[in-house]
């Protein structure tokens, strides 16, 4: 019973930290406004990454197929029906839902190597779709020139991106908060069995199959979401959004930040895009040395050993 | 995903004859097997490394710039002649390639694949950062000897002779390493290391040493391939991770570990993305994914492997 109140506080916790974060930019750097929508948007993206990598193993390098068609749809409705934020934020989703539905139908037939590089197939394919739909997607030049009507008919988005900033944060507050329930219920728990031991979660009778597609739907919807939140927030979506460097870049956030764990995600995706900010106003090819040099490290150095030395020794040991 | 360098050349006979259709055929399957043998000869050394020491190197690509950055620098501005100049070259690539499976690689031989891919990535962002801090971010050019770009009269197409020399050297790495592999004293001892490493060992066999050799093979044939691929994939910075998805496209559809599963797979992905510039250029690389893709859907396990031969 302590045990559990205990963890209560903990989660309330981490979301009072991340609302009280949001509060200090919102107040103290009003010029980063931004940019911390930015990262908002890709820690979504991120989560929703650790949702198929961390929770269900499926090394993926195509994830940006989802979240792409998620920005997508959220510009093309924005174009052509209406600038109305939550519908597109909606049908962002649900056609982020949509296409990782049809295309984990084929994908999660494979494992490892071969889903892995039928991820990247089934992005890059959409990515050449897109280039040559012109009509629709605007092709190389990208899909700009829609404006969002004011969020639920009152904020309008304004060139602080002040609106935008707290439209992501909010969106942001309750992703996390349905994929934490969604991982913690029975069905997240299969999930994570289903990762750890394929052939004793069958025996126990779990349709491996049908979990893991549902499991990538709801990443699929969540990707989609924050597609659709970069397309609203910046107003423009190209063709990098379904891009193999964007799915790469996911991975290397996550990594960073520790698979399997939500809040590791998003401290990734905070992380690496504030590096990413600083160090690419200096020079883009001295960002490449600071990443490389990162992601070497993190390997060289296990996680355990250097979160020894920020935590205390007993947090460590726990963490093994 | 780019083709730059060798452009339809069948543009000046205007109507749609049966013959001007043949002859875009040929044209197609030239520029196609040239294209592939360069895929091949860049993936040969990938599929080794992923196929038989089961460690996953997303640097490869970052030794095939090298290995074409060093041939430029040496012939372009130190002046040295092509053929010394693009054998060293290789020879540098090698011993690179050693060199970093000395120091870090082979520790994360044990580790998980994700490790693996992260570290490797992480040291291909390091060679593209190294190489715009070296030679800045133009496109390095490697000039040609006269006798390499005299063209030659094929009876259908005339043709650079350096097309013909790619060629002939995918032809010649596909043989020799296919030799090396199954007939040599040396293809014995990689693939005795590799199905029991502690027997192996245990045998006498140097396993580290072999380990090693493999390595540094592999890089060393990125390297070539680099140089010979170069008027096809322009050498940049960003030349690692701009090819690295197409060099993973060739060794996943021929098989990790078989090479010639890799040649069928990079002449046929080759031959349809040079269709593919020729017929229908505003699909981009559509076609070659969907062909990768549907390759891969049916045989998982390479081209040339029945799915019976599944882990070994």
């Amino acid at each position: 019973m302590a045990s559990r109140l205990l963890s209560a506080l903990k989660k309330s916790f981490a979301c009072a930290l991340l609302i009280a974060i949001a509060l200090v930019i919102y107040f103290l750097f009003p010029g980063q406004l931004p940019l911390a929508a930015r990262m908002a948007i890709m820690a979504i993206f991120v989560m929703s990454l650790d949702l198929v990598v961390g929770y269900g193993g499926l090394a993926t390098l195509g994830h940006s197929a989802l979240y792409g068609v998620g920005a997508y749809a959220a510009g093309i409705v924005a174009t052509r029906l209406t600038g109305d934020p939550l519908i597109g934020l909606l049908s962002g989703a649900l056609m982020g839902a949509a296409t990782a539905a049809l295309s984990g139908l084929f994908l999660l037939r494979y494992q490892g190597l071969t889903f892995l590089m039928l991820s990247i197939a089934v992005s890059q394919i959409l990515q050449n779709l897109a280039s040559k739909l012109r009509g629709w997607t605007g092709g190389d030049d990208g899909l700009s020139g829609y404006s969002i009507k004011p969020l639920l008919g009152m904020a309008s988005f304004d060139m602080y991106g002040k609106v935008a900033f707290i439209y992501c944060v909010v969106m942001l507050l309750v992703c996390l908060f349905v994929m934490r329930r969604l991982m913690a219920s029975p069905f997240g728990l299969t999930c994570m069995g289903i990762h750890q031991n394929r052939l004793r979660m069958s025996a126990m009778g779990n349709d491996l199959n049908a979990t893991l597609l549902k499991l990538y739907t709801l990443s699929g919807l969540f990707a989609g979401i924050a597609g659709a939140l970069s397309a609203q927030t910046s107003q423009i979506v190209g063709l990098d959004s379904l891009g193999f460097e964007l799915s790469a870049e996911a991975l290397v956030m996550l990594v960073l930040g520790g698979a399997g764990s939500l809040y590791g995600a998003m401290a990734g995706a905070a992380v690496f895009m504030g590096i990413h900010h600083l160090a690419s106003s200096v020079n883009p090819y001295h960002w490449l040395f600071i990443i490389g040099g990162m992601l070497v490290f993190v390997v060289l150095v296990p996680r355990e050993r250097w979160l020894a030395f920020v935590r205390k020794p007993k947090g460590a040991a726990s963490h093994a | 995903m780019l083709i730059t360098g060798w452009r339809n050349k069948a543009g000046f006979l205007p109507t749609e004859s049966n013959a001007w259709r043949a002859m875009q055929i040929t044209n197609i399957l030239i520029d196609g097997v040239s294209y592939g043998m360069v895929l091949f000869i860049i993936a040969v050394g990938l599929s080794i490394t992923m196929g038989l020491m089961r460690f996953i190197n997303l640097a490869h690509g970052a030794f095939a710039m090298t290995g074409g950055y060093l041939a430029a620098w040496l012939v372009r501005v130190q002046g040295w002649p092509f053929v010394p100049g693009v054998l060293a070259a290789v020879l540098v690539t090698g011993l690179l390639g050693a060199a970093l499976e000395v120091l870090v690689l082979r520790r994360l031989y044990q580790r998980s694949e994700l490790t693996q891919v992260l570290f490797t990535i992480g040291l291909t962002f390091l060679f593209v950062a190294t190489a715009n801090a070296l030679f800045g971010p133009e496109v390095q050019l490697i000039p040609l000897p006269a006798w390499l770009s005299a063209p030659v009269n094929l009876g259908v197409r005339t043709l650079p002779m350096q097309r013909l020399v790619v060629v002939a050297a995918g032809v010649l790495v596909m043989l020799a390493s296919t030799w090396l592999l199954k007939h040599s004293r040396f293809g014995v001892w990689l693939r005795a290391t590799v199905d029991n490493t502690a027997a192996a060992s245990s045998l006498g066999i140097p396993i580290q040493l072999v380990y090693v050799l493999t390595f540094a093979t592999g890089s060393a044939l990125a390297g070539l391939g680099g140089i010979l691929g170069a008027e096809l994939m322009p050498l940049e910075p960003y030349y690692p991770l701009k090819y690295l998805v197409l060099v993973l496209v060739v060794v996943s559809v021929g098989g990790m570990g078989s090479i010639a599963g890799s040649l069928v797979a990079a002449l046929t992905l080759g031959i349809v993305e040079t269709a593919t510039k020729y017929w229908a250029s505003s699909y981009g690389s559509l076609f070659f994914f969907v062909t990768m893709a549907l390759l891969l859907a049916w045989r998982p396990h390479g081209l040339l492997n029945s799915a019976s031969r599944l882990k070994s």
